[in-house]
């Protein structure tokens, strides 16, 4: 193909965003020859606004706040904020709407690197990759946000719609994320975190705290994903996590298919989980109310019940035993009705021998008799603790007296 | 005037104008500041007849193995201020003056029979037939895409793309990028792809190395490490080592023999072991994320050459081998392990580096085309180590 010197750059990039494979966006000519048309979806791609939307984050300094007007824009490339001190506002989550549908460069929606940054009221959607990304920073605010996937085809879903990961003072609150194939709010190898208020759905991990230490989350609801609220610790990463607290969370109807990548953590959650805690330590599941979840309310595991393989006395060894984990005051009611018999055979089990699956752990022990300090409080429900050596047989174990755990101090970011 | 007295004011010249753009802007890289709209404003490259040319401060130098980006190549030249000098480190970056310029040019070579700057199709070729260190860069029958310049100031570096324009006289700044559809043609092959110029927060990407000091956009040259620059190459004193050239230019001090210096390989000389071909090319394409310090920390797989995060750094587990995926949504592809070896088909890495989706390639940014010569290397690499991974449920 002969271009020549009179092919304008504006001829170019119209051919470029036709070979990326938007070329349906009704762009009859260069993007800036005439106002830019809204296509089917009410979308407009404005290569003059998305220029000066970069151009804004390129010279972002401290103190600036990048406001992005209401409308609805498709963008061809991931956003990235180095400066430390800046906010991003949208009109409202509502009203302002990134769709990286097309993207040609990414795969991150928005990647962020500066310290103290704060993101709110708009959308992002559609990213190949994971919706909004802040990397290793100090004092991450997320506010009234949405990330969200909307192909009908779920395995086609980006990884994580908010993820936060290496950060310290995390606050994710009155937010919501819609189709990660792994877990919508993921906190990951990251310390101080609050995620309070939000709302995750159809999500494969409706909120995931992983290798992550001092966490609270609260007053966030969880539902149709394929498990509720996780709290994981994976081998093989360079920070290992512990101190949770979960607690007046609604973790309802989580009976969405497990549609995550094979081989991925989040790819062994049986469909209709409230909440599980894996090889994580000292965390607190208090005052939820869990429902209506089809395989079990809350289970503890190690990675004994995982695939991961796990080598004694590797170097960095990781622990994967559950250590010290209460299970109080919930509301647990519904569930275990139709059992993930594939990811976790022993639920059918419980329930025809007439036990709820309320509470599960998979009973690894380091020894025999121990009980990891893992303690479900006097209540309505019972531990069901498996029996690792005797497939299909478990203890039912009642609650007890708690009162000796000892209780994290609420997480504040200052 | 005599050529050489023409040298020396442009160098003259080159040296007030530049030093006056790195002195009176201090703040952080990619601001808002009136850079030089031009490249040529810089006086450091400038067409010249048929050749592109460095001011005669500049050093021209390759790397042992370079990164794949959508097979452009690369004229890199390297300006340290007169009188000046770069302090040697083994393992790191080293540490350049303020007012060191590091000038990246990547272009296309076209058909023989097209014109520079006519066409959209691009070839594949050596760098070795366009640059030979001494004169510049040949430009009959090459596109010219974008020049990168690295600029060390009292603040911090600062990442600026300049963009060849449609003539290829001159390049200029684009600080949001670019994307340019071009044709790659290799043989009777045609392939269309998108090249991404970054824009200049998309260079911390690659050029922020740690994430672990509080300073995350502290950004830095990756090339300019003894480990890539240990290897002979045509230019001032003949073809000789490139280090040794830096120390004799007296540009560069505080450096051991060259023998004696990490040295990376050419991942293309077949003559050498597949494992020092593969770790060079893993090194220099992902270990500017993929350290102990760097994006992808995080990840905990490592592919960095150098010994400065510590002595296990040749350790399988740091390089993916039997390591199961943690966090790659689809990325993982399914597979079950980083790298298994003997099972190239089972390899996350090779999966990676085999597509050229978003979300699922690697790198995540730097290229649209996938690099099957690198590829070949990568599989032959696997399917020659020994060891074999399985799963907890296939014990």
């Amino acid at each position: 193909m002969k271009a020549g010197f009179v092919r304008g750059r504006a001829a170019l990039l119209g051919s470029a965003l036709m070979v990326a494979g938007l070329g349906s966006m009704g762009l009859a000519g260069p993007a800036w020859a005439a106002a830019p048309q809204a296509d089917a979806d009410g979308f407009v791609t404005d290569r003059a606004f998305e220029k000066h939307l970069q151009e804004q984050i390129l010279d972002a300094k401290a103190g600036d706040v990048i406001t992005i007007p209401a409308g609805k824009y498709r963008l061809s490339r991931g956003l990235g904020l180095t400066a430390s001190g800046v906010t991003i506002k949208g009109a409202g989550k509502d009203q302002t709407v990134l769709s990286f549908a097309g993207m040609v460069a990414g795969p991150v929606g928005l990647l962020v690197t500066g310290n103290q940054f704060v993101v709110s009221d708009l959308t992002v959607q559609d990213t190949k990759g994971d919706g909004i990304k802040i990397n290793g920073t100090k004092g991450v605010t997320f506010r009234n946000v949405r990330v969200r996937w909307t192909d009908p085809d779920n395995s086609t879903h980006g990884a994580y719609g908010i993820y936060p990961v290496g950060c310290t003072d995390v606050l994710i609150e009155d937010s919501e994320v819609f189709g990660s194939s792994d877990a919508g709010i993921y906190v990951g190898q990251s310390d101080n975190i609050i995620v309070r208020r939000n709302r995750a759905e159809l999500n494969v991990a409706g909120i995931e705290i992983e290798n992550s230490t001092n966490a609270d989350v609260y007053e966030n609801v969880a539902t149709r994903n394929t498990g509720g609220i996780l709290v994981f610790n994976m081998p093989n990463l360079p920070k290992p996590g512990h101190s949770t607290r979960i607690h007046n969370n609604v973790s309802e109807a989580n009976n969405t298919p497990n549609f995550a990548a094979k081989g991925t953590a989040v790819s062994i959650v049986p469909k209709g989980t409230g909440m599980i805690v894996l090889a994580n330590d000292d965390v607190e599941i208090f005052d939820n109310d869990i429902r209506n979840n089809d395989t079990m309310g809350i289970a503890i595991a190690s990675d004994f019940s995982t695939d991961y393989k796990i080598e004694a006395g590797a170097p960095g060894e990781h622990d994967p035993y559950p250590d010290r984990v209460l299970i109080a005051g919930n509301r647990i009611s519904g569930g275990g009705n139709a059992p993930d018999a594939e990811r976790f055979p022993a639920a059918p089990v419980i329930r025809a021998a007439g036990q709820s699956t309320n509470v599960v752990w998979d009973g690894y022990t380091r020894a025999p008799g121990d009980d990891n300090g893992i303690c479900l409080a006097s209540g309505p429900d019972k531990l069901i603790r498996l029996d690792p050596k005797s497939p299909g047989k478990f203890a039912v174990i009642d609650g007890k007296s708690c009162d000796g755990f000892k209780r994290q101090p609420p997480v504040v970011i200052r | 005037m005599p050529k050489s007295l023409r040298f020396v004011l442009w160098s003259l010249v080159a040296s007030v104008l530049g030093f006056a753009m790195l002195t009176h802007h201090s703040s952080a890289a990619g601001s808002r500041e009136d850079f030089p709209a031009k490249l040529s404003q810089w006086k450091l490259i400038q067409r010249a007849g048929d050749r592109l040319a460095a001011a005669p401060s500049g050093v021209t130098y390759e790397l042992a193995t370079p990164l794949f980006t959508d097979y452009a190549l690369k004229w890199r030249v390297l300006f340290i201020p007169n009188g000046q000098k770069a302090a040697y480190n083994p393992d790191r970056a080293f540490d350049l003056p303020v007012g060191t310029v590091i000038a990246k040019t990547f272009y296309y070579p076209v058909a023989p029979a097209d014109h520079t700057g006519e066409s959209t199709d691009v070839v594949k070729a050596r760098a070795s037939d366009y640059q030979d260190g001494v004169g510049g860069l040949r430009l009959a029958h090459v596109r010219l895409m974008e020049t990168r310049l690295l600029v060390h100031r009292a603040g911090g570096w600062v990442a600026l793309p300049y963009v060849w324009d449609e003539d290829q006289r001159d390049a200029t700044l684009e600080r949001v990028g670019d994307a340019i559809p071009l044709t790659m043609v290799d043989g009777a092959e045609r392939k269309d792809f998108v090249y991404v110029v970054p824009n200049a927060n998309d260079c911390a990407n690659c050029h922020a190395p740690n994430f672990t000091t509080g300073e995350i956009n502290h950004i830095e040259p990756i090339g300019i490490k003894a480990r890539h620059l240990n290897r002979d190459f045509p230019g001032k004193f003949g073809t000789i080592n490139q280090l040794t050239r830096l120390q004799r230019l007296g540009y560069l001090t505080g450096a051991p023999a060259a023998a004696s210096a990490p040295r990376n390989v050419d991942w293309h000389d077949e003559r050498l072991p597949v494992d020092a071909r593969a770790r060079s090319y893993l090194d220099i394409n992902c270990s500017h994320c993929h350290s102990p310090v760097g994006a992808a920390r995080t990840t905990g797989l490592w592919f960095d050459q150098g010994h400065e995060h510590g002595a296990d750094w040749a350790s399988p587990r740091r390089i993916g081998v039997c390591k199961q995926i943690v966090a790659g949504g689809h990325g993982g592809g399914g597979l079950p392990f980083d790298v298994a070896p003997g099972e190239p088909e089972k390899s996350i890495l090779l999966y990676r580096l085999r597509s050229n989706v978003p979300g699922t390639m690697m790198p995540e940014i730097g290229r649209s085309l996938v690099h099957a010569e690198g590829i070949a290397l990568v599989r032959s690499w696997i399917e020659r180590m020994e060891g074999q991974c399985r799963l907890a449920s296939e014990q």
